[in-house]
């Protein structure tokens, strides 16, 4: 495919590249997406882990699971592997139920929740087609121990705020929470982290609103396929199968 | 008997009320810990027992309404109680989903800055507006006994005294017009009672994910179970708590109400069945999954024992033996068997609801998904926590009490009328 020209190494460079050019365009000229090539998946969950790291997520909260299937029949199978981040629909229903405005569709694409106005009712959960939501209930890691250690309350630097865990009760504790593609790190000009992890190179970001952009070409492939379309939710996040 | 039952109710709810602290406790404490609800299904017996309770609700209004706006003379007396009754419920449901919020302080923010897409959203408006007017409707049914009430002396008097609001006018005239206002209420109460237990149906309803709910029956499935259960319970309440018991005026009315229960709870059979044939023959997993859950998963029983034995088999044969068979005088058992009837459906109702909001959340809606990553709440098994039980435990027999005091304190039955008072 044409895309295979470019180096493994070049891949990250490209990609960086492609995100300060559409950085330096207004917000609503630029569309974040997502590309998952699942023939180059090998399972290995490092972006998951990246994530839970990335963005302090504590337990029963995942934005990025891998999903593991076996295809075919006993002794011919094989496995595959789809990472399933926040689709970040263009047409999301989880905006659409939302009672309290909470979470809202921003014009490059990324679908943003203010934990600060979010009343926890979960209703977009269950909306989401893609399970992509989670409830914080503020557990930690340490829960059951005599003694909760300081990173377990690090703040979240979600959708560019930072948001402080000094007790159980604080948002985004009690709240829905997702995938935000790295919003935080997309601002200063990084990619998000689950893109640097991939050993794969199976992940890939960028501007679909620019032509030159390796996610525009890549989503011109004829093995594209985005998750449950017949729902009409218009995913930002394409698969390649 | 009634006096026993009385006091059974009180004895009931007190120790519920009591026990129920403690599941409070635990959810101010722990918070959403406490509970198995997690992130992939986000929405367990605090959701179930909220619609369960505005369902009562609504039903219970609506027949009020039959009082107020379509003046059946047979009613006449229980207007208030069904008023008094849909109001104990609202409270329930409200306080029910309250708890259930991750922010339960940010509630307001619901009717503050709604977003008129979502469902939800309207909920919170047209809730806000059934709160007042039952608040309004209840006042105006009972301002001329309130102002009878004040008359007298002690606690009971002076809470009258207060809650007439200083009004005196007990002429014919103002009892005309206090008669107009009513209807007027009642009459915009019965499309707003409508419009939010309808709502209620299509808050799942709208929810395309869920194919079990997704459905342009689920409204309408939640209005029939409103009637039902909420009729069902106006008719134990009735016979227990309700006006010129023994008279054959009250054997009659029972029969009258237990023949509408009648009729509604086999309406709601049929939506079920329609709804359950439908689904299991596409073999649509994202459907059939739930349905058959429902019917052979592992708690079977809530639906066959609970639901249709207790809930549909039992009360049907008892209100067609005893409200369609029996003729008046005919010996004074068949309103009490009315009244059992009505009080095994609305129980039982609790099934429905559960089988309404769980079923439909146990399945994966990515192959794969619940073996993906593990946590809390990380999992497609859902079953309520005791801490979870004793919050609703508690809400239940809060509204009981808040039921029952009222009845003590207020002349929600005119005191003539009364025999346990
Ligand atoms: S994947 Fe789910 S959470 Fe993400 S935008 Fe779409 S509906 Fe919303
Ligand atoms: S949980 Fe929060 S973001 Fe989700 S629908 Fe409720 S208020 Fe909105």
């Amino acid at each position: 495919m044409a895309f295979m020209d470019i180096e493994p190494q070049e891949i990250r460079r490209r990609m960086t590249e492609d995100l300060r050019r559409a950085l330096a365009k207004p917000m609503n000229e630029r569309h974040w997406v997502m590309v998952l090539d699942l023939a180059k998946c090998v399972g290995c969950t490092a972006c998951t882990t990246a994530c839970v790291a990335e963005n302090h997520l504590p337990p029963g909260v995942v934005y990025r699971p891998v999903i593991e299937r076996e295809i075919g029949r006993y002794p011919n199978v094989r496995k595959t592997f789809m990472p399933r981040p926040c689709m970040q629909c263009d047409n999301p229903p989880c905006v659409k139920v939302c009672p309290a405005h909470a979470t809202w569709k921003r014009p490059d694409g990324i679908v943003e929740i203010d934990y600060d106005k979010c009343i926890g009712c979960r209703y977009c959960i269950n909306a989401c087609p893609y399970s992509a939501r989670t409830f914080d209930k503020g557990f930690y890691y340490s829960d059951g121990t005599p003694y909760i250690p300081d990173y377990e309350k690090k703040p979240a630097f979600e959708y560019g705020r930072t948001w402080p865990r000094r007790n159980r009760h604080d948002s985004p504790a009690g709240n829905a929470r997702k995938c935000t593609f790295c919003l935080h790190r997309i601002d200063k000009g990084l990619l998000p982290a689950c893109v640097t992890t991939c050993l794969g190179d199976a992940t890939y970001f960028g501007d679909s609103n620019d032509p030159d952009s390796l996610v525009s070409r890549l989503i011109a492939s004829p093995r594209v396929m985005r998750l449950k379309a017949e729902f009409g939710t218009r995913p930002s996040t394409y698969y390649l199968v | 008997m009634k006096k026993r039952l009385n006091g059974l109710a009180w004895l009931l709810a007190s120790v519920g009320f009591v026990i129920g602290l403690y599941g409070l406790y635990q959810r101010f404490t722990l918070g959403h810990r406490m509970a198995d609800y997690g992130s992939y299904i986000p929405w367990g017996l605090w959701v179930a027992a909220y619609i369960y309770f505005i369902g009562l609700s609504a039903g219970s209004f609506l027949l009020s309404t039959l009082v107020y706006v379509a003046r059946i003379e047979r009613l006449e007396k229980i207007g208030k109680l069904s008023l008094f009754t849909a109001f104990a419920c609202l409270v329930g449901a409200l306080i029910s989903i309250w708890l259930d919020l991750g922010h339960e302080f940010r509630v307001y923010r619901v009717v503050l800055h709604p977003n008129f897409r979502s469902m939800m959203s309207w909920m919170g408006i047209l809730y806000s507006s059934y709160f007042l007017i039952i608040l309004v409707e209840l006042w105006f049914a009972m301002r001329v006994d309130l102002i009878a009430a004040g008359r007298g002396q002690g606690a009971s008097a002076a809470l009258a005294r207060v809650v007439a609001l200083g009004s005196t006018d007990t002429s014919d005239s103002a009892v005309e017009r206090d008669r107009r206002i009513l209807k007027v209420l009642g009459s915009i109460g019965v499309p707003l009672a409508i419009a939010f237990h309808g709502g209620v149906g299509a808050l799942f309803g709208v929810v395309g994910a869920r194919t079990y709910w997704h459905s342009g029956l689920t409204p309408i499935a939640f209005l029939v179970g409103a009637l039902a259960s909420g009729g069902a319970l106006l008719a134990a309440i009735v016979y227990v708590w309700g006006p010129d018991r023994d008279g054959p005026a009250f054997e009659d009315m029972m029969r009258f109400l237990g023949k509408v229960v009648l009729a509604i709870v086999l309406l709601d059979l049929l939506l079920e069945v329609s709804e359950f044939f439908v689904g299991l023959y596409s073999e649509i997993p994202d459907e059939a999954i739930p349905i058959r859950a429902v019917l052979f998963g592992s708690r079977w029983y809530v639906f066959w024992v609970v639901h249709i034995f207790f809930g549909v088999l039992v009360p049907v044969w008892l209100l067609f033996r005893n409200a369609v068979l029996r003729r008046t005088g005919e010996g004074g058992r068949a309103a009490g068997a009315v009244a059992l009837a009505g009080f095994l459906v609305a129980v039982t109702f609790m099934a429905v609801r559960l089988n309404i909001v769980i079923p439909a959340q146990i399945n994966p809606e990515i192959a794969g998904l619940e073996y993906a990553f593990t946590g809390p709440g990380l999992k497609y098994t859902y079953l309520p926590t005791l801490g979870e039980w004793l919050v609703t435990v508690w809400v239940s027999s809060f509204s009981v009490l808040l039921f029952l005091v009222g009845y003590k304190l207020l002349p929600i039955v005119g005191r003539d009328d009364r025999e346990v008072a």
